[in-house]
């Protein structure tokens, strides 16, 4: 065990990756010499040399694009968006074929790849480095959307998302990049893709959220401790696929549902898991179910980005509004 | 014969198309030999004839409605055959939509081709081919994948194996051509690149599209050893694509060829050029069409007097109707078929719409 933030948890899953299978290939933009902007693959390219950890041409269709080709020729590479807003140039890649290949080729050629996305607000940065887009990834067949909230998940889930057969986008909330510090074991283990977690029994309500999150939804819960409120906090951690049992056994225990997104509201994974709620919960509700996201708004540069960013204050106040409806 | 000092003759600046044979099929010079053996040409004629009847085929089968939507091939197959002849079993070959001979050579069947313009995924198996990528649809976007193709020929130090990517002309103002090219260049990816300048995107003329001389004047720019072929001669093409990929085998990176061609028939079946160019124009270039100019050849090598050329094209098209036929008669799609392909291990989700759809269909009967 050795205790890790969620950035060295991902870069001891590239490394064990690196080292247990000479497929894997990890590229991007200053992910090689730098080690990322972030550092998340800081140390992998004196580690693994540069054949398999290297800075590409800067173009994200092109890493996209490129990655499908390794990866229908046996490779496994591991490519990096170096920021959320700059993954839209490679949407024609991502929707067009990497999701597709697959289908389109009645399963001759797979697309075993996994695209890392460093994503969300709160680091106060500049436009299009604040983003939440994974509604796109998760409203496109063919793909599985990933994302960690803590160390420990960060590890086993980028460790079972190289080792699928399928694409994988593997996203990162960077506000807790460094924020969360957790045990976590030194040798390889999986987590399920497609799996939530229980992260707290509760009774009264079930708040479900995901990423950076889950954070707020856990101090959210604290403060509610004294009230006597008993929250069952739910963490996604694959927005596709989704868990419906989890979120459906937990809400017909609880009769309530709070959906925490950073993303924006209309069309956003809130709405689906609502979706699910209202399917499989129904005859348990209590209260409508109700969401907590972002804005219908681009997310404010950083002076504005403390009316857009949900605290826990705001969750705990949904919470309250909820369990009294 | 292609080599540095030709190849800088023919520099892209210099807008001038490598040619060997003349709109009539005359060598433009009289020391020169074809660097196809006297089989492979009477070969590459039976078989540019196969891709012509097949194709006229295809439109016909269009307009009967046994078949959606096609993209024709007439006029561009000299490309198409001679990319067959140089291309390996060990290369890959990365389609646009319009190579017809090309697939055929790499041991695509006739019947798949038929199978996925009749709207059937089934049709992109190429069970018997080796490394062909499906159809592209959108324009450009499969340039990017050669590029990570030619890596993984580096990366696995696979000897003697190059990658061939196609593109169009309206295809070159897409990013990905740019960035394909720049990829495989910075990489030194053994791609070899292969635009068919037939003129037209849709209805759009070249002269929309870029304001460069040509189109091979843009691989130099990536530092890419660039060439503008005469893409209806099927000699220069075969030298041209021969020489690009000893060049890029040998570890030299990738190399790019403009063959400049007409389209002659429509872009697709569902377009119709007559709106937006002239009689004049398609007549002129009639007059280089690359069936014509090899069999030209031919009569003027006297290689052969292919006398048996009605009864050779009846033979094709028995072949080609069969193979249609095997494709009408491929098994029904089912519900599966929708779903089962989309994942390695199909999702719950996934499995929870299908059951749901297979409900009602059960509920309806």
């Amino acid at each position: 065990m050795k205790v890790m933030t969620l950035v060295q948890a991902i870069n001891d899953a590239l490394d064990i990756k690196l080292k247990e299978d000479k497929e894997v290939v990890v590229y991007g933009e200053d992910v090689g010499v730098e080690g990322g902007v972030f550092r998340v693959t800081e140390g992998l390219q004196v580690k693994h040399g540069v054949a398999r950890v290297f800075d590409s041409p800067l173009a994200e269709s092109g890493i996209a694009g490129s990655a499908l080709g390794m990866a229908i020729s046996g490779m496994k590479p591991v490519i990096e968006m170096q920021f959320d807003g700059f993954s839209y140039p490679a949407f024609n890649q991502i929707l067009s074929h990497i999701s597709r290949f697959r289908n389109r080729t009645r399963g001759k050629f797979t697309v075993p790849l996994v695209i890392r996305i460093p994503y969300g607000g709160g680091i106060n940065a500049l436009e299009h480095h604040s983003e939440s887009p994974e509604a796109y990834f998760g409203h496109t067949p063919g793909l599985k959307v990933v994302i960690p909230s803590t160390p420990y998940d960060a590890k086993g889930l980028l460790i079972s998302a190289i080792e699928d057969p399928d694409p994988v986008i593997f996203m990162e909330p960077k506000r807790i990049y460094r924020a969360i510090k957790q045990e976590v074991p030194a040798e390889a283990y999986r987590i399920p893709l497609g799996k939530a977690k229980v992260l707290q029994a509760g009774q009264d309500i079930s708040v479900i959220a995901y990423g950076a999150m889950i954070r707020e939804a856990q101090k959210a819960s604290a403060m509610l401790k004294s009230k006597g409120h008993s929250v069952e906090l739910i963490d996604l951690r694959s927005i596709w696929p989704i868990d419906r049992e989890t979120i459906a056994k937990s809400v017909r225990k609880t009769g309530r549902a709070l959906v925490v997104t950073e993303a924006p509201q209309s069309y956003g994974p809130a709405a689906e898991i609502i979706s699910v709620i209202n399917e499989e919960a129904f005859l348990s509700l209590e209260a409508p179910p109700r969401r907590l996201t972002g804005f219908d708004t681009v997310i404010p540069l950083p002076m504005g980005e403390k009316h857009y960013m949900i605290s826990p204050e705001r969750i705990a106040a949904e919470i309250e509004r909820l369990i009294s409806y | 014969m292609l080599n540095k000092k030709t190849l800088d003759k023919y520099h892209p600046r210099h807008d001038a198309a490598y040619q060997l044979i003349d709109d009539d099929g005359k060598p433009q010079s009289k020391t020169w030999k074809p660097s196809m053996t006297d089989e492979q040409i009477l070969n590459s004629y039976r078989d540019l004839l196969f891709e012509r009847t097949a194709d006229l085929m295809a439109v016909s089968y269009q307009r009967q409605g046994r078949m959606y939507t096609y993209p024709p091939n007439i006029g561009q197959e000299a490309i198409h055959i001679a990319s067959g002849l140089v291309i390996r079993e060990q290369d890959w070959l990365v389609p646009a939509f319009r190579e017809l001979g090309a697939w055929l050579a790499k041991g695509v069947s006739l019947r798949e081709i038929f199978l996925y313009f009749k709207g059937n995924e089934d049709g992109s198996r190429f069970e018997k081919a080796n490394r062909v990528l499906p159809v592209s649809v959108p324009i450009a976007s499969q340039l990017v994948h050669a590029s990570g193709l030619g890596y993984a020929i580096n990366y696995h130090k696979e000897k003697d194996t190059a990658v061939f990517a196609y593109v169009g002309d309206g295809g070159t103002s897409e990013g990905d051509f740019h960035e394909a090219l720049n990829f495989a260049a910075v990489w030194n990816a053994p791609v070899v690149f292969v635009v068919q300048n037939n003129q037209f995107a849709i209805s759009v003329p070249l002269k929309m599209q870029t304001k460069s001389i040509n189109l091979a004047i843009k691989g130099e720019a990536y530092g890419i050893p660039s060439l503008l072929v005469d893409g209806n001669d099927i000699f220069a093409m075969h030298e041209a694509l021969s020489y690009a990929r000893q060049q890029a085998v040998e570890g030299h990176g990738p190399f790019l060829i403009e063959a400049r061609t007409y389209r002659v028939g429509a872009h697709t079946t569902s377009d119709d050029p007559s709106k937006y160019r002239s009689k004049e124009e398609e007549e002129l270039w009639a007059k280089k069409d690359p069936l014509k100019r090899l069999k030209g050849y031919i009569a003027h090598a006297q290689l052969d007097p292919l006398k048996d050329e009605e009864e050779l094209i009846a033979g094709y098209k028995r072949q080609i109707d069969s193979e249609f036929e095997a494709a009408e008669n491929h098994p029904e799609y089912k519900v599966e078929d929708v779903f089962s392909y989309m994942y390695h291990e199909m999702p719950d989700e996934l499995k929870r719409q299908k059951n749901n759809y297979e409900n009602y269909l059960r509920g309806a009967k």
